[in-house]
């Protein structure tokens, strides 16, 4: 086997990432997803302590300029409900609403949400531990599997029937098409989805 | 037979925390003191680590030390192929190399960048046919196949016959291994219809949604492993070993896995848990490595592709007379599994066939890690041979179906090259229930109708795979409040066997379900050892195994009744939890009292004597710490006889675009055949979950690398490309047999990967069916394929390539 010339690796970590860009994958955001999750604040960084809403609290919370509202409600304000997949807006495990409407966590930032309300799967459940009708519905249906995605198809549900609370099953398909199920839970998901309708 | 519990729903007890975000899977938990790992990884698809300076990245602030594979192999890396936790011999771009332990991930991040390794790069082939060719790279250090107790060797062939192979020919070059049995050559001679073609099937990785994160830390000397993993203790005994902790000492914690689909089964197919483990031993604090996507793609496993020439013959009658299958499989980066030989296995089950002959030769590539995924090898065949079987029908002038059904496995048969026979087979049932709800004969007017440039085509399809195992241990215990613990070793990757399984106990001893209670998700909840889950296998071996605990603790109740209220055992029965005379059911116990009376005579009733000689040495040391604390059932189960299948069978109907290429799955129905229903929305769950599968099989995944630099371009969901609401039907139907298999004691067998075997082969059946019968020989078949089928474009670049697009 032939050797060839000695391959800097911090040059050809710069190849590589140029390299899966040019090849047609998306950009790798891995640098945003890593400077997102500081636990100190990072050296030259400046955070903001800025307040948002979420699940009908008001938080005060030290934010970096380009962190995802993910890490923020995860890494920050412990909601780990909210999952993430692939941290950039592929598979809908990280869904919140935002102002009613489904959203990517990991795909907004989170100095973006001061004037916004933000709803996680923490916030469904009543205080008396009713869950909420799709929560419910989605025990009663087993729709999830490995659950690692049912708190972003809840959220997406939850949006989907808060602007339409009876839809038929291909307005579900739709409504849910942007959150994915490796486990393919998604015949059962929709089940859940039809059920929840009829619990109201 | 009337069970109490087999065949019923239930909310298994992990639910609610799935729909309220409570629960939690490795990346969740924290813990005080903890830092963070980050991988540097391979940047280079083959090559070998020359030199790693950190001098830099080791004085900056915040950082508290790397771990390199001269670490964790001290002695050197073992020759051999498999993922390592660390390595300096990089055959995968993206190869953990080192990892780095900070206060945070940005400055561990920062700190890798400080990092200098110089690679020696090497040649790397991303074709296993290319590396077959003479002059052509190996992918491995010393070769481009392992071939067990000789090491590595380069396999090559001429560059004519590389050749031959891609234009179509079957290949003549001697194969790593050859099975047959029966006179193939007579049964081609006897055949009225012969078809044969080179064939191709995509690799592609699992995308499990959880990235494989870990967290550990040490504590009084024992390890704690927050991970992931679809088989509990089957996984931790071994992971032990990887660590090189002492079993006793470890402890895994993994109350919820994200998707494994068969890269999380066994611990070898997931290393890299081991490196926040070393590194936290090494730093003396608790290290969290989160994985990333792009890792996860990198590290996480693939399918392995085939590259193969496939011949069979069909007597007159409809007769599958003989199969002749030659498959050269794509071992990636760091070593695959047997998938080609289970593509051979798979057709002499499911078709009966007269005679077999497999050959198959297995090649490296600088891909992903191979290894099993869902229904390995009896899934890549699925699509293969299914429009075969209808090419064939069509020749012979026999209805699909019929042919089907003359060549299905029944009860009483054997199957495969070994010729093992079946604990039970009720495949032309299947095949009947499936055909009846779908209307199958009905439809068949429908058949290639055509609406402007949309054609219908029909599919049916059947799926295989062997279900179940034997050789694990069952542990069940019972308190003074007279409730039933059942521990249980199972994985929790969302089939719900874990708690499903768990029933065949309360089954046993008519235990209500309220009163039972799950334990697992945690090895130092003392549980019992399993079998890794994989092979669709823990329904049926599992159920054996609780079964027999909870035999093992209805004998002594019954022993003990007996010795307090007279007669012999054999007079007592249990019911509404109680143990009591047959002949006058007032006499008896309650179930606290005979706990209570087992934990004051202790000795076997409470673990501490007269153990199963052979329990597994990960089961001894839960039942030493269980022993004296409460009232045991325990149970080793030696051995069953037979083979006992998963089957499924799938009809399907679509209207396929010719100006397009894409085509809407109008109605699809799948059927179970898998002995005793256990849990009818679980299986319901693995025949939709399975259906999706086998879309994505046949439509839609593949691997996807740049040749020019051996860089990945699937690395996420939709390069790869995982398939959604939107490209599967908005409903799947579902059915079952629901005949009992006679080898397990509540009749139950599994069912997860055949689900996706039989999809696949009825929805490839039916873009064959709508394109007049053409043949791709192909998986998948993409929307470009059929583009250019329809244009008359059948032409391939690259014909049979594999890892890259195929035309």
């Amino acid at each position: 086997m032939e050797a060839s010339d000695p391959v800097n690796s911090k040059l050809s970590r710069r190849r590589f990432i140029k390299g899966v860009i040019a090849s047609g994958a998306a950009a790798t955001s891995t640098g945003l997803w890593y400077s997102a999750n500081g636990q100190t604040r990072p050296a030259g960084a400046v955070e903001r302590m800025i307040r948002i809403n979420v699940n009908g609290q008001l938080r005060n919370v030290d934010v970096a300029p380009q962190e995802t509202l993910a890490s923020t409600l995860r890494y920050k304000l412990g909601l780990t409900g909210t999952k993430l997949g692939c941290n950039r807006g592929e598979c809908g495990a990280c869904t919140v609403l935002v102002d009613d409407i489904p959203t990517y966590a990991c795909s907004v930032l989170t100095h973006s949400m001061k004037s916004k309300s933000i709803e996680t799967v923490e916030g469904l459940e009543a205080p008396n531990g009713d869950l909420h009708p799709v929560q419910q519905a989605f025990v009663e249906e087993l729709s999830p599997q490995c659950g690692y995605c049912t708190p972003g198809q809840i959220m997406a549900a939850v949006g989907l029937l808060r602007t339409n609370s009876n839809p038929t099953r291909e307005e579900a398909r739709q409504g849910l098409a942007g959150n994915l199920c490796r486990c393919g839970s998604y015949d059962s998901y929709l089940d859940g989805v039809m059920r929840a309708a009829q619990i109201g | 037979m009337a069970y109490m519990h087999i065949g019923k729903d239930f909310v298994p007890p992990d639910v609610p925390g799935k729909v309220t975000g409570k629960i939690k899977y490795a990346e969740d938990y924290t813990r005080e003191g903890m830092v963070y790992a980050r991988l540097l990884t391979s940047p280079l698809p083959h090559a070998r680590v020359v030199n790693i300076d950190a001098t830099e990245a080791l004085a900056m602030e915040g950082v508290f030390g790397i771990l390199t594979a001269d670490d964790v192999y001290p002695d050197g890396e073992s020759n051999s192929t498999g993922l390592k936790i660390l390595t300096n011999q990089p055959t995968i771009l993206g190869e953990p190399i080192l990892a780095l332990a900070a206060i945070d991930e940005k400055t561990a991040e920062t700190a890798i960048g400080k990092i200098s390794v110089t690679f020696e790069r090497l040649p790397f082939v991303l074709d296993p046919l290319d590396s077959l060719a003479e002059g052509g790279s190996d992918a491995y250090d010393g070769g481009n196949t392992f071939v067990f107790r000789e090491g590595f060797k380069s396999e090559k062939w001429t560059q004519d016959q590389v050749a031959s192979f891609r234009a179509g020919n079957e290949p003549t070059a001697e194969p790593q291994q050859t099975v047959a049995y029966g006179d193939l050559e007579a049964a081609f001679g006897e055949s009225a219809y012969i078809y044969e073609s080179t064939f191709t099937t995509a690799g592609y990785p699992h995308q499990s949604m959880e990235p494989r994160s870990a967290m550990a830390y040490w504590e009084d000397g024992k390890l704690y492993l927050h991970g992931t993993s679809q088989s509990l203790t089957g996984l931790a005994n071994d992971m032990a070993g990887i660590v090189g902790v002492p079993k006793e000492d470890f402890v895994f914690i993994n109350v919820a896995t994200g998707g494994g689909f068969g890269q999380r089964a066994r611990a070898n197919s997931i290393p890299s848990m081991a490196i926040p483990a070393k590194l936290s031993q090494k730093i003396n604090r608790p290290v969290m490595m989160r994985i990333t996507r792009e890792e996860e793609f990198t590290i996480g496993g693939a399918r392995q592709g085939f590259q193969g020439w496939v011949k069979v013959g069909f007597k007159a009658d409809g007769t599958m007379a003989g199969c002749d299958l030659y498959i050269v499989s794509d071992n990636g980066g760091k070593g695959g599994g047997a998938d080609a030989y289970s593509a051979a296995d798979c057709i002499s089950v499911l078709y009966q066939t007269d005679a077999v002959r497999f050959r198959g030769t297995s090649i490296g590539s600088n891909t992903g890690h191979r290894g099993a995924q869902r229904g390995p090898g009896q899934n890549q065949i699925a699509p293969i041979i299914s429009p075969i079987l209808d090419k064939a029908a069509d020749e012979l002038g026999i209805d699909r179906l019929e042919l089907r059904k003359l060549n299905a496995a029944q009860t009483g048969d054997v199957g495969g090259p070994r010729r093992i026979p079946f604990t039970s087979a009720y495949m032309p049932e299947a095949l009947t229930m499936a055909a009846d709800r779908f209307n199958w004969a009905d439809r068949q007017s429908r058949r290639r109708q055509r609406n402007g440039s949309k054609v219908i085509g029909l599919g049916i399809g059947q799926g295989y795979h062997n279900a179940g195992r034997s050789g694990m241990d069952g542990i069940v215990m019972m308190g003074v409040d007279g409730r039933l613990r059942i521990h249980n070793g199972v994985g929790n990757l969302g089939t719900y066997s874990y708690a499903s399984t768990s029933r065949a106990a309360a089954e046993a001893l008519k235990m209500p379900w309220e009163s039972c209670d799950v334990i697992n998700g945690r090895t130092d909840n003392n549980l019992p050892i399993t079998s890794p889950q994989d092979g669709s296998n823990s329904t049926f071996t599992n159920t054996r195994t609780m079964w027999g605990a909870a035999q093992d603790m209805l004998a002594k109740m019954k022993e003990i009744a007996a010795t307090d209220l007279g007669g012999e055992a054999a007079d007592y029965d249990v019911s509404d939890e109680r143990v009591h005379q047959i002949a006058d059911a007032t006499v008896g116990m309650t179930y606290a009292q005979v706990a209570q009376r087992a934990m004051e005579l202790g000795g076997k009733y409470t673990g501490e004597a007269e153990l199963p000689e052979e329990l597994h040495e990960f089961t001894a040391i839960s039942v030493s710490r269980l022993a004296g604390s409460g009232f045991m059932g325990v149970f080793h189960d030696s051995n069953h006889e037979g083979n006992p299948p998963g089957f499924t069978v799938t009809c399907t109907e679509i209207e396929l675009d010719t100006e397009t290429g894409k085509y809407e799955i109008l109605d699809m129905i799948s059927i179970g055949e898998c002995g005793t229903v256990l849990h009818p929305q679980g299986l319901k769950n693995q025949l939709v979950g399975g259906a999706v599968w086998g879309i994505g099989l046949s439509g839609y995944e593949r691997h996807l690398y740049d040749p020019q630099n051996g860089l990945p371009a699937s690395t996420g969901y939709w390069q790869s490309k995982v398939p959604t609401y939107l490209d599967t039907p908005s409903k799947i139907q579902t059915g079952w047999v629901d005949l009992p298999d006679p080898e397990n004691p509540v009749g139950v067998r599994g069912i997860g990967e055949p689900a996706m075997g039989a999809v696949s082969a009825a929805l490839t059946a039916a873009i064959s069916d709508a394109l007049d019968g053409h043949i791709f020989n192909a998986a998948p078949i993409t929307a470009d394929m059929i583009i250019n089928h329809v244009a008359g474009v059948d032409s391939e670049a690259v014909p049979l390539a594999q890892n890259n697009f195929r035309g």
